[in-house]
């Protein structure tokens, strides 16, 4: 009976290192599909996966305009104080009634860990992750980066 | 036909002449001795980039691409590199045992060198006890290995270095055990008897499958004797930060590392002449014509082709198995390899002693 057992186990052992080497031998006699890239020669035709976290950054429509209310939320969800965002109060027009509004969105790459907990905090989906990745630079200050652009300002309707 | 027994002879008789005998036979020892360390050279260079591009296809990379065509440089270039490092040698560690040990891995290398025929008649040494050298000599690497990681003063080497002494001495036995099968079969020691006893077909075909399984348990053996993955722990490298050679660098981390790849190809050139008839043609019993027809390939094509064919099997293991624990590496050897081999070793007697095989 143990002889039996000993046999049985001997050739499933077998047998489940075969099938181990078939898939590997396989891999090696159909060298076609190649799931590594070759980065710097094919930069303009790179494709990176949908969910490839490389910075923060805020989406502005064709009319420069974005959803951030400055609400603070990001800021208070990051964990390392990257995201520092800096208030002004606007008066509506139509009301004549005072409004907190963005002034400055502050960024700082060089602190972030790309952890996505401000993106998911923001009510409004006023900021993303961007695909890109080269982000080395000579001075670090350059890393310290200002997301909402020059003379933009928050689409009607967002509140 | 042009062969590398007639340029050895053809030294020999141009030495002989010009020379009184001793000096002859010292100037030959010489030129034995560059052709092996030039053989080592070479044999470096193409098994690191052949392991490379192996590991990269069977990973779906692409593997080394940037020096030369097709990244075919690239280990002459991390030659290069690794000549221009500085050998560090730590502050703890005892000096003559740690730089001595990676000369001893070379030399053990070395040694194993002189009776493997690489080619028809073209043998360093054909001594009459060729595979007990063999074993005999192949045991002495655990000891550069030991000193390594005990010289180190460094808890990973020394842990790389006993589980690496554990692991060959008991390899060794069932790796011993598959070669007597063999030795049963030819009845004879001798390297270049072992390879004649096949003139009429390899082991492996005459020996129905006792020697199927031989073949297979040496392959195993040697594998864990080489420290190679899946029976790396000595080494390790995502564990123990590369075990017994943690603390080397430069030039003396490239002798370790150029005797693991040399040990890979002298036990895979050991399998060959044993189970695959060493440089003998693919020969079927009495088919003549089919015998003169594989003939006409050089003898040390079939050898290097063989080798070469064993090397990459034991990198297509590397490349998917998993590192056993060192429980699972000795109960396979203790509980399975050990006693299959020895039934086994009965078997082929059997079929020695009756002549059942072809």
């Amino acid at each position: 009976m143990f002889l039996k057992d000993y046999i049985k186990e001997v050739a499933g052992a077998l047998k489940s290192l075969a099938s181990g080497m078939k898939m590997t031998g396989y891999y090696f006699t159909h060298h076609k599909e190649i799931i590594t890239e070759e980065y710097p020669d094919n930069r303009n035709s790179l494709v990176l996966a949908e969910r490839f976290k490389g910075e923060v950054v805020m989406t502005h429509d064709e009319n420069n305009e974005h959803a951030c209310t400055g609400c603070t939320a990001c800021e208070l969800a990051c964990p390392n104080a990257t995201i520092k965002i800096i208030t002004k109060f606007d008066v509506d027009e139509a009301t004549g009634k005072k409004k907190k509004a963005l002034d400055t969105f502050i960024y700082h790459l060089e602190l972030c860990t790309l952890c996505n907990l401000c993106v998911d905090a923001c009510p409004t989906g006023a900021i993303k992750m961007a695909p890109t990745f080269e982000h080395s630079v000579f001075d670090r200050n350059q890393l310290t980066k200002k997301l909402n652009n020059p003379g933009s300002k928050i689409r009607a309707g967002v509140e | 036909m042009w062969s590398f027994s007639n340029i050895a002879n053809e030294i020999h008789t141009w030495l002989s002449s010009q020379l009184p005998p001793i000096w002859a036979t010292i100037v030959e020892m010489v030129i034995a001795g560059v052709a092996v360390i030039g053989l080592f050279a070479i044999l470096g260079l193409v098994l690191v980039i052949m392991e490379r591009k192996v590991a990269a296809w069977i990973q779906i990379r692409l593997g080394p691409n940037r020096v030369g065509p097709k990244g075919m440089f690239q280990s002459m270039a991390d030659t290069v590199k690794l000549l221009v490092k500085e050998g560090m040698t730590p502050n703890g560690a005892d000096k003559l045992m740690f730089n001595v040990a990676p000369f001893i891995a070379m030399i053990v290398a070395m040694l194993l060198m002189a009776p493997i025929g690489f080619a028809k008649d073209f043998q360093l040494w054909d001594l009459n006890i060729g595979v007990l050298y063999i074993t005999a000599i192949s045991s002495i690497s655990v000891i550069g290995i030991l000193m390594a990681g005990w010289a180190s003063n460094n808890k990973y080497s020394l842990l790389g270095a006993m589980r690496s002494g554990a692991q060959i001495v008991s390899y060794e036995l069932s790796a011993g055990l598959a070669i007597l099968t063999i030795i049963v079969l030819t009845g004879s020691l001798q390297l270049s008897d072992i390879v004649q006893a096949q003139a009429d077909g390899w082991w492996i075909f005459k020996g129905h499958l006792p020697v199927i399984i031989a073949f297979l348990i040496f392959i195993t053996a040697v594998t864990a004797e080489t420290n190679r993955a899946p029976f790396d722990l000595a080494e390790a490298e995502s564990e123990l930060t590369a075990g017994f050679h943690t603390e080397y660098s430069g030039m003396k981390f490239a002798l370790f590392f150029l005797a693991e790849y040399i040990n890979v190809f002298i036990v895979c050139a050991i399998g060959a002449t044993l189970f695959l008839g060493g440089w003998m043609p693919f020969h079927i019993g009495n088919w003549e014509g089919f015998n003169h027809v594989m003939d006409y390939i050089p003898s040390s094509v079939w050898f290097f082709g063989k080798t070469f064919f064993l090397i990459f099997v034991i990198m297509w293991f590397r490349w998917t198995f998993p590192r056993l624990r060192i429980d699972q590496l000795l109960n396979l050897e203790w509980k399975y390899l050990l006693p299959i081999s020895m039934i086994n070793l009965l078997l082929v007697t059997l079929i020695a002693i009756l002549g059942w095989h072809f």
